[in-house]
């Protein structure tokens, strides 16, 4: 055993040099290690990119590059007239990965669907336990309340009763926690009394095999050559474990890797400046905003949250807090998302006319707190800085500012009290590219006490987004979310402040990389031209 | 010295005791709820949140959950990682080497190179030698590790090209980690340049982390080399003509060596906790980075586990040190 596995560990690294002249081998300094490579246990972006991207597929994928919903595993679906159950068409003919331990002896069919989803909501289910599983992503998309039951209705046909019409469902399918994983790997591992190999050696159908982990170092993936899709480019993939990002910088210079993520936005101008280089930008799925808590006087007053979004120079905190690289947003949804009304005209930044407005509303002497997160988001890298640069705006205009911080977990937790004091810097990175999923998670009557943190519940907006919720087509939806924007926009119960640049850095040899507007890194399309 | 040992091997009792309890409670008296920060900004509902603190056996009162920890323990069973949901000790013992390889590096390095620059400055007290080694040695012990590092990355690998930027090996080369010392594995692996690609990839490292040990061993070296100098003994061997390499290689360094051995023992220890800038700059998959990590996300297992299993490391360390005492001065032994 352990003398074949060096025997294919040596053939590999042949295969690699030889190969280099036609540069078969990707290199990715990826930023951190995933934490496992079961897509459905876990939330992290840096997991995905690990699992779900390379090595698994979903029933319904989003087309590279946008949040566009196209075929995966699913040739096609069907939804029903009332919206409660989905049909999905299985494609034929998609082979599993094999490793040293499991050969597969049947193609991708019903089975696979039924057990990937069926261990997550079962809480029966011989599988629901294992490896720890808490399936935070599938109660996170409230899929244990949606899902009534799965049916297999023959090996390529599988249909899901839901407990009420969702739209944002079929989105919801192309998520990494819907990833596809063998039910007959599973059950191997079961029977050899090993079940958590399914996240440590991972089978899926995606474009590129697990072939090696070694923690906070590496990861390897060899091209699937039995893919049912359009081949990957490269025949391997490494991941290069890379935390610091100037680090990773100057591995790209010296050719250590060909693509990097995140680099430090202060790295950018020169990055841009350097030939050897190439430097990709999108706006992330995101948004970073300031939730007063509409509850408590005098923010229950929509003229008052108004006037205080007034007095805050959004540019400055572009300028000093992003470097750069974010941009002013508007409305709470980012602009590369379908139905982002860009027709809504941001509040101008007027101090004095701000200040009019609060005395207008008998506002003296206001007191208020501003809470910053003690961690950096990808929609907020500096939240104190933000935070005392608010500090001075609303000084201008007569309103003293203390600035209140916690450690995370206390921050976020108390933060979704009622009866919070003051306003609350916080953000959220988009799921599914479905505006159901900023609008009605955060500024819906449900996400109060929870993740509405500003607990706002506005009637005339919530009618729209729970309409917009169960209807079929995007076409009728768009417009109720157009809608309920510019009634965000009349109320204010946020200031929205940016929506974060996604920046991505490469060697010129890269060849077909589009940055993802969903914040993965995906690369079966990348190929290295000489 | 059998008896020596074994009062010293004695001490481990209650310092393991006390250090399983402080590790158990250090993580817990620190805010913040793991189930929350695993939520992230999503939040979860109540009863999910009743469900999970079930699950991780959080609504147990907190001396049956330190009891459960400490049978574990003595099981040999860590619990598993919240994170990962991986055994602690398996993530441990894939990490450790990594730490281990560039720690015993570096400790070589600084005690190669500390030692005679302690005895060259001793030797030449107020001369020029000792100046300028004195003066670089405060300079290294003061250097701020992340920039050190990052300045030899640019200098090195950046503009001369003659190192690699980070890593343990060129990432060409791929073969089974048999014992984690990626030396010993690559040679093992018999291919080509390997070895050589490993060594490449260790020598930034190993200086950036050596450089404060070597600061402090070169310190130690020459002030307990000026102490042992000043004495009756050293001016009767000089009387009676012996050669001054002798007189300071042998009669005075070997009695000078047991405070440096004493400084050299508690830098294993901080070298072993205290990789952490340069595991992360370096991109060297040890356990620095691995505990930083699941202390921001209230891994509890990890951080305990990992606690306790560099405590036991350090104390080993420290029992070596003591036995080492007894070797180089028998007068301690038979106290």
């Amino acid at each position: 055993m352990k003398l074949k596995s060096y025997l294919a560990a040596g053939a590999t690294a042949l295969a690699l040099c030889a190969g280099s002249a036609s540069a078969q081998a990707l290199v990715y300094c990826s930023e951190g290690s995933p934490e496992g490579f079961d897509p459905a246990l876990y939330t992290a972006g840096t997991t995905f990119d690990a699992s779900s991207h390379p090595i698994y597929n979903r029933l319904t994928e989003f087309k590279v590059g946008t949040t566009e919903v196209i075929p995966g595993l699913a040739e096609s679906w069907e939804v029903s007239d009332d919206g409660m159950t989905v049909t999905f068409k299985l494609r034929q003919g998609v082979k599993f990965h094999s490793n040293d331990s499991f050969t597969p002896t049947r193609d991708f069919n019903a089975d696979d669907v039924i057990f990937s989803f069926d261990r997550q909501g079962n809480p029966d289910h011989p599988f629901h336990t294992v490896s720890g599983g808490t399936w935070e992503y599938y109660g996170g998309m409230s899929m244990p309340e949606l899902v009534k039951s799965i049916e297999k209705v023959d090996d390529y046909t599988v249909q899901f009763n839901l407990t009420r019409p969702e739209a944002p469902f079929i989105a919801n399918m192309a998520m990494d926690f819907a990833s596809i994983v063998s039910a007959e790997y599973a059950e191997a591992m079961m029977d050899a009394g090993t079940p958590e190999m399914v996240n440590q050696a991972p089978i899926g159908t995606g474009p590129f095999k697990f072939q090696a982990y070694q923690k906070d170092a590496v990861i390897r993936y060899l091209r699937n050559d039995d893919y049912w899709g359009e081949p990957a480019k490269v025949e391997a993939l490494i991941f290069a474990i890379t935390p610091d990002a100037s680090v990773r910088y100057q591995k790209v210079q010296a050719g250590e890797c060909h693509v990097m993520a995140y680099p430090n936005p202060a790295d950018i101008e020169e990055m841009k400046s350097n030939e050897d280089i190439v430097v990709m930008e999108q706006e992330g799925l995101n948004v970073g905003y300031l939730a007063y808590n509409t509850t408590m006087p005098p923010y229950d007053n929509p003229k008052v949250r108004k006037a205080l979004n007034m007095a805050i120079d959004k540019q400055a905190i572009i300028d000093v807090v992003f470097q750069g690289s974010g941009q002013i947003a508007k409305n709470p949804i980012p602009p590369t998302m379908w139905s982002y009304n860009d027709s809504i005209e941001d509040d101008p930044y007027d101090p004095e006319a701000a200040k009019a407005m609060l005395a207008e509303e008998g506002v003296t002497d206001l007191n208020m707190k501003i809470w910053a997160m003690p961690v950096q988001r990808p929609y907020n890298p500096n939240a104190r800085r933000m935070a005392e640069l608010m500090q001075e705006d609303f000084a201008k205009i007569g309103v003293t500012v203390e600035i209140v911080s916690y450690e995370w977990g206390e921050y976020l937790s108390r933060s979704r009290a009622l009866d919070r004091d003051g306003a609350i810097l916080l953000g959220w990175t988009g799921d599914n590219g479905d505006p159901d999923n900023f609008l009605a998670v955060l500024l819906g009557c449900d996400g109060r006490e929870n993740s509405n943190r500003a607990q706002w519940c506005h009637e005339p907006f919530e009618e729209l987004i729970q309409k917009a919720k169960v209807l079929p087509t995007q076409a009728e939806r768009a417009p109720l979310y157009e809608e309920a924007q510019v009634i965000f926009k009349e109320q204010a119960p946020w200031a929205t402040i940016a929506h974060s640049v996604v920046y991505m850095t490469m060697r010129p040899e890269v060849d077909g990389y589009v940055v993802h507007p969903l914040g993965g890194h995906i690369f079966n399309q990348v190929g290295l031209s000489n | 010295m059998l008896k020596y040992f074994g009062s010293r091997l004695l001490t481990f009792i209650p310092t393991f005791l006390g250090v399983t309890l402080i590790s158990f409670a250090f993580i817990r008296v620190l805010p913040g709820d793991p189930i929350i920060v695993m939520a992230g900004e999503r939040g979860l509902t109540d009863e999910r949140y009743q469900e999970l603190t079930e699950q991780f056996g959080f609504d147990l009162p907190i001396y049956v959950q330190f009891w459960d920890y400490f049978t574990g323990v003595l099981q040999g069973d860590l619990g598993n990682s919240f994170v990962t949901k991986r055994p602690v000790w398996d993530e441990f013992f894939a990490l450790f080497p990594a730490t281990l390889e560039l720690s015993l590096c570096a400790m070589i390095f600084a005690v190669l190179l500390g030692l005679p620059a302690g005895v060259i400055a001793a030797v030449n007290r107020g001369k020029f030698f000792d100046r300028a080694l004195m003066s670089t040695a405060l300079v290294g012990y003061s250097m701020p590790i992340f920039w050190w590092a990052l300045l030899l990355i640019i200098v090195f690998s950046g503009n001369l090209q003659w190192t690699p930027v980070s890593g343990r090996i060129d990432l060409t080369y791929y073969f089974p980690n048999a014992t984690g010392f990626m030396l010993i594995d690559s040679l093992a692996s018999g291919q080509q340049g390997a070895f050589l690609s490993a060594l490449r990839h260790l020598l930034l490292p190993t200086i950036v982390l050596g450089t404060i040990p070597l600061a402090v061993i070169a310190r130690q070296t020459r002030s307990a080399m000026l102490e042992v100098l000043g004495e009756d003994y050293i001016r009767t061997a000089r009387a009676k003509g012996l050669a001054p390499g002798r007189i300071n290689g042998i009669h005075a360094l070997r009695n000078a060596l047991i405070p440096v051995v004493t400084v050299i023992g508690l830098s294993v220890g901080t070298l072993l906790a205290g990789a952490i800038l340069t595991e992360t700059i370096f991109s060297w998959p040890g356990i620095g980075k691995w505990m930083v990590d699941s202390i921001f996300r209230r891994d509890y297992p990890v951080v305990q586990g990992g606690l306790l299993m560099i405590a036991v490391i350090v104390m080993l360390v420290n029992l070596t040190v003591d036995v080492l005492y007894g070797v180089i001065n028998p007068k301690i032994r038979k106290r």
